[in-house]
């Protein structure tokens, strides 16, 4: 995976992250596995707690894990302006 | 009341968007163009197939003018298994002329359409993200609000009608409840490799002249069964492919998406098409894939909502047409705010023209046409077990091993007998699938 990423240009946002994670939701739905599985670019990793870490500098934007989690188990919203993936193709 | 600082704030530059602020700036509106890319297009990705006599409605000259890639004239469709894969392949030159669809590249289509909104004097903003609506009190309405502008950091913009151009996620639409978040089964994630060919490569393999392209979509093991399908589409130089995978499968199988689309990439008939090639790019974006049910609410008071955010995408199972729809909803609700601020009524009612002018045109009668194509695609057996079937009945037919041959009618039977198929599906399947489709 972090060989297919570094294909790409991002231009990381150094203050903030765009993603949080609830893990108290997490832990009590049970929907972390998918979250981890159903990320293109691999920004979830499963804690042996049960919690989920976030490389959120990786992330592709598509929006996939909080479409899938549990309500409330993600806070997830766009980078701020220019920060982010920036295709090239498309 | 202040007095807007726009007519018209578009916020997302993407096809739906870019489009709508073109012709509200060409009819003289003063229009800002809002997108969240350091430059129009570094946040999407698609496909690439544009089925562009719509664009040629608006800028005659796109084929020349425009960063298109290739022209499609051939189109071929592949039944596979982990090992086989048994196609249908259409060429024909009808498909080029007058051109019908064409390859192109986001990053640069949509550079290209910001620019020319510029051209007719629309205010282009990118790097920005907007954060939430403005809105207030409308008494008596569904909403209970009026939008009134868009709010960016510390900045607030103000405009008689704001357009949510803001693609699948559409967060603008929800936020004021407008527009629910679609179910699982309503989205598919695809994931998107672009692989530099060279142009030679591409066109010895692909079987296509110097201008045309090829557009190839895969069924079955390409996905490891998952609901969806794989695409392989020509441009100049590279080819874009992926995977394109319903969310609520995907979920049910416990697959990885990023697992699926090397799989993808690693099958051989993926393999001989872009094999020796260089991949340049690795996206993933979500597609929506609801048709005519996902539609819904579409304007309230001062706002409007156009292409991917409004679900306006047609997955038929072979092609998935999004930028052709967002273009469309851009050219219809341009008309209608048009009519609306030329009227000075913006107010929900004021904008009911663009639903009308939505379904007078081809995206609403398209969207009609193909209502039962998501539930079509929802029966399971397209995407596990027609491969195995087709992939016997051609063995049957080319595997001259010199054994005695049966008769072609004793060959399928046979086939369907050890196949999970019954025959009463593959009727069912068909009759579905020419009434969806
Ligand atoms: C893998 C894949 C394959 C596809 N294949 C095809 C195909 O072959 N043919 C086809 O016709 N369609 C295809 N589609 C669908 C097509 O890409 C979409 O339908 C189309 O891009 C929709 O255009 P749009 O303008 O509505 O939205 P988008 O193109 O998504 O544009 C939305 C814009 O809004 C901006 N934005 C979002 N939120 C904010 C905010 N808060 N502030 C500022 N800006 C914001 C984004 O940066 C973006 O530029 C495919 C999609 C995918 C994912
Ligand atoms: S938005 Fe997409 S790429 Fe980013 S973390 Fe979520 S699933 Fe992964």
């Amino acid at each position: 995976m972090a060989e297919r990423l570094a294909l790409n240009h991002f231009e990381t946002d150094e203050e903030h992250s765009h993603i949080e994670v609830d893990q108290e939701r997490v832990r009590a739905t049970g929907c972390g596995p998918t979250i981890v599985a159903c990320c293109p670019a691999r920004v979830y990793t499963a804690e042996p707690d049960g919690s989920l870490s976030v490389e959120y500098a990786a992330c592709l934007e598509c929006g996939t894990c909080l479409a899938v989690a549990a309500p409330g188990a993600l806070r997830w919203h766009y980078p701020r302006g220019g920060f982010g993936v920036a295709f090239r193709e498309g | 009341m202040t007095e807007p600082d726009f007519d018209v704030a578009v916020v997302g530059a993407g096809p739906a968007g870019a489009l709508t602020a073109y012709l509200l700036a060409r009819d003289g509106h003063s229009v800002v163009l809002i997108d969240r890319g350091a430059a129009p297009g570094a946040k999407n990705l698609s496909g690439g197939v544009l089925y562009s006599r719509v664009l040629g409605q608006v800028f005659p000259d796109y084929l020349t003018q425009a960063p298109v890639e290739r022209r499609i004239t051939r189109n071929v469709v592949q039944f596979c298994t982990p090992d086989s894969a048994v196609g249908l392949d259409a060429w024909t030159g009808r498909l080029a002329d007058p051109v019908n669809a064409v390859t192109v590249l986001r990053a640069k289509l949509d550079a290209w359409l910001a620019e020319q909104c510029e051209e007719v004097g629309a205010f282009a903003m990118s790097g920005v993200r907007v954060d939430e609506l403005l809105t207030e009190p409308a008494p008596g309405t569904a909403l209970g609000r009026r939008v009134i502008g868009v709010r960016a950091g510390d900045d607030e913009l103000r405009a008689h009608v704001v357009v949510a151009a803001d693609g699948v996620n559409s967060f603008l639409a929800r936020s004021i409840g407008l527009r629910q978040a679609p179910a699982t089964h309503q989205l598919a994630v695809g994931v998107k490799a672009v692989v530099e060919l060279g142009a030679e490569r591409i066109e010895d393999r692909f079987g296509v002249g110097a201008d045309e392209g090829a557009a190839h979509a895969f069924v079955g093991d390409c996905t490891q069964g998952v609901a969806g399908g794989g695409f392989c589409y020509t441009n100049r130089e590279s080819v874009s492919l992926g995977v394109v995978l319903r969310l609520d499968d995907l979920v049910a199988s416990g697959r990885a998406a990023s697992d699926v689309f090397e799989h993808y990439l690693a099958h051989p008939a993926v393999q001989r098409l872009v094999r020796g090639g260089t991949m340049v790019e690795y996206g993933s974006h979500l597609v929506a894939e609801g048709g005519l049910a996902m539609l819904g609410e579409i304007a309230c008071d001062g706002m409007v909502v156009v292409g991917d955010a409004a679900g306006l995408t047609i997955n038929s199972g072979l092609t998935v047409r999004g930028m052709d729809l967002a273009i469309g909803s851009g050219i219809a609700a341009a008309g209608a705010i048009h009519d609306a601020l030329t009227s000075t009524d913006t107010s929900k009612a004021g904008l009911e023209g663009y639903r009308r002018r939505l379904f007078d045109g081809f995206v609403g009668q398209d969207l009609t046409t193909y209502a039962k194509a998501p539930a079509f695609l929802e029966r399971p057996r397209t995407y596990v077990d027609y491969g195995p079937l087709l992939e016997e009945i051609m063995l049957a037919v080319f595997g001259l091993d010199t054994t005695p041959r049966r008769p072609m009618a004793r060959v399928v039977r046979d086939a369907l007998r050890a196949s999970p198929v019954r025959t009463r599906d593959l009727v069912a399947d068909a009759w579905a699938g020419v009434r969806a489709l």
